[in-house]
């Protein structure tokens, strides 16, 4: 049993619950226990580091704290951009001086001894590929995916230093193991718009549109997706882009937890497909039963 | 209007030559960018490699490997003023191809920082966007989407801004009406009060 602290990032209780809900059911299936911060708030997310980086670490290193009072040193999170931030700050806190000035902000200081994780990294460096492989009961045979890191799931490489920053592989091996074929998907660290889709929503049709177009060009059946927002930017947000550059895209995107949960054979309860907006069974319709497969 | 062979040449392709005065360079200007970021900024030597992959340069008026170039001379208010600062989505492409290892994605986050000290806002909606998220933290010690978009839509007086996407996000449960209040948002307020008093926080 591997054991970690678990940071769940503000989406994960509202736009992408369903993320952390199969994020949850899986790393129970693979003996990876999380262990919840306790009290955990808000990363900062990209608003503060725009703002100012004492500030935006300051809010990381709350959290960051509460991990050492936990007496562990290594927390995993499902976002890109919280973890982006947790990295973030643990690494500047390595200068004292910058320490001081976060610490000057907190009500319980923090040492910055922790390493935050993303659970793909957890996932791919701690489970045995075999092990997934040996417990997939519902091969995704017959469905054809693009795997679709975001801009900073990898980058820039000398803060993340995980899987590779032009072509990362992490999940692409993923869904290999769980009998997905998987599509070359040029645009893998792309970015699709971040949080543009509010204030600039011309941004995030132009960015996604291209995503989604380079998609269907591969013949991807549909998407699979690590970051909370990319997935909304491509799902929630797909009728939006259909009816800004007149397009009829119509391409399930799924996060990897919830085909990685289908493929193990996990209650569908804990999996949350109903949440997603472009209907799932458009792909999931494409996976042949096992006995056809065979 | 300038008579010089390039600008005649722009002006026929249709496009706009901006002429910068180097005399006016305000070498303190590239002094606080330099101590602010830790990079060099001589170290650009304009390949233009950031601008290839950045994502944004279609809705930039300088592009970034042009905003390095206004560091280098100096030109302070044309930075701060650019509307690039507010649109960069920090994504990391820049600063993962420099091929001189300059940190670009870090240098348009502190102009970012320094134009917002200096007042400019040039992408106003943006800047709302961000105050409004971060008003919600304060408040609650979490992102609280619904209550961050209705605050978005009163103080940026975009009241339909993606109403046509609430019904999904609602029907699905993704858009709680309440803020999940954590014990510790005092804590977290804090944070940002001290924040505002001030002191050595760059």
């Amino acid at each position: 049993m591997f054991k970690i602290a678990y940071y769940p990032g503000c989406s994960g209780q509202g736009t992408s619950l369903e993320y952390d809900m199969s994020t949850r059911a899986v790393c129970k299936a693979l003996d990876v226990e999380l262990v919840e911060i306790p009290d955990w708030s808000c990363c900062g997310s990209s608003p503060a580091h725009t703002v100012n980086h004492v500030l935006s670490a300051a809010l990381s290193a709350r959290n960051l704290a509460q991990v050492e009072v936990m007496g562990m040193d290594k927390v995993t999170t499902p976002c890109p951009s919280c973890l982006t931030n947790l990295r973030t700050a643990a690494h500047k806190m390595e200068s004292p001086e910058f320490r001081g000035k976060v610490n000057a902000l907190l009500d319980v200081p923090c040492n910055g001894n922790v390493d935050a994780q993303s659970v793909l990294q957890v996932l791919a460096e701690n489970v045995d590929p075999e092990l997934i492989k040996s417990k997939v009961v519902r091969p995704l045979t017959g469905i054809k995916i693009a795997c679709y890191y975001g801009c900073i799931m990898n980058r820039p490489p000398e803060l993340m230093r995980f899987d590779h920053h032009e072509n990362p592989m992490a999940m692409d091996n993923l869904m290999i193991a769980l009998g997905a074929e998987v599509v070359p998907f040029p645009l893998k660290v792309e970015c699709c718009g971040a949080s543009y889709g509010i204030p600039r929503g011309d941004i995030v049709m132009r960015l996604s549109g291209k995503l989604l177009d380079a998609g269907r060009d591969v013949g991807a059946d549909a998407f699979v997706t690590a970051c909370p927002l990319c997935q909304m930017n491509l799902d929630l947000r797909q009728g939006q882009i259909n009816r800004a550059l007149h397009e009829k895209f119509r391409i399930p995107v799924f996060y990897y937890t919830q085909l990685l949960g289908y493929a193990l054979g996990l209650d569908r309860a804990v999996l949350g497909f109903e949440k997603l907006c472009v209907d799932p069974r458009l792909a999931l319709g494409k996976i042949k039963q096992p006995a056809q497969a065979r | 209007m300038s008579t010089g062979r390039f600008a005649v040449l722009y002006r026929k392709l249709g496009m706009s030559m901006q002429i910068f005065d180097l005399t006016t360079a305000d070498l303190e200007f590239v002094a606080e960018v330099e101590a602010r970021s830790h990079q060099k900024i001589s170290n650009c030597y304009q390949c233009g490699n950031c601008t290839a992959g950045c994502p944004y340069t279609f809705a930039y008026d300088y592009s970034v490997s042009q905003i390095m170039r206004l560091i280098q001379i100096g030109q302070k208010e044309a930075v701060l003023k650019s509307r690039s600062l507010w649109l960069c989505g920090s994504c990391q492409s820049c600063t993962t191809r420099c091929p001189n290892k300059i940190d670009v994605a870090l240098i348009m986050d502190v102009c970012r920082h320094m134009a917002r000290e200096a007042g400019y806002a040039t992408e106003r909606s943006v800047k709302i966007f961000v105050d409004s998220f971060l008003a919600s933290v304060e408040r609650h010690g979490r992102a609280y989407e619904l209550g961050l978009m209705t605050a978005y839509m009163t103080r940026s007086g975009r009241v339909f801004t993606d109403v046509d996407l609430a019904p999904q996000a609602l029907m699905r449960g993704k858009l709680p009406f309440k803020p999940h209040e954590i014990q510790g948002r005092e804590q977290v307020a804090r944070i940002f009060e001290r924040f505002r008093k001030g002191g050595d926080n760059v």
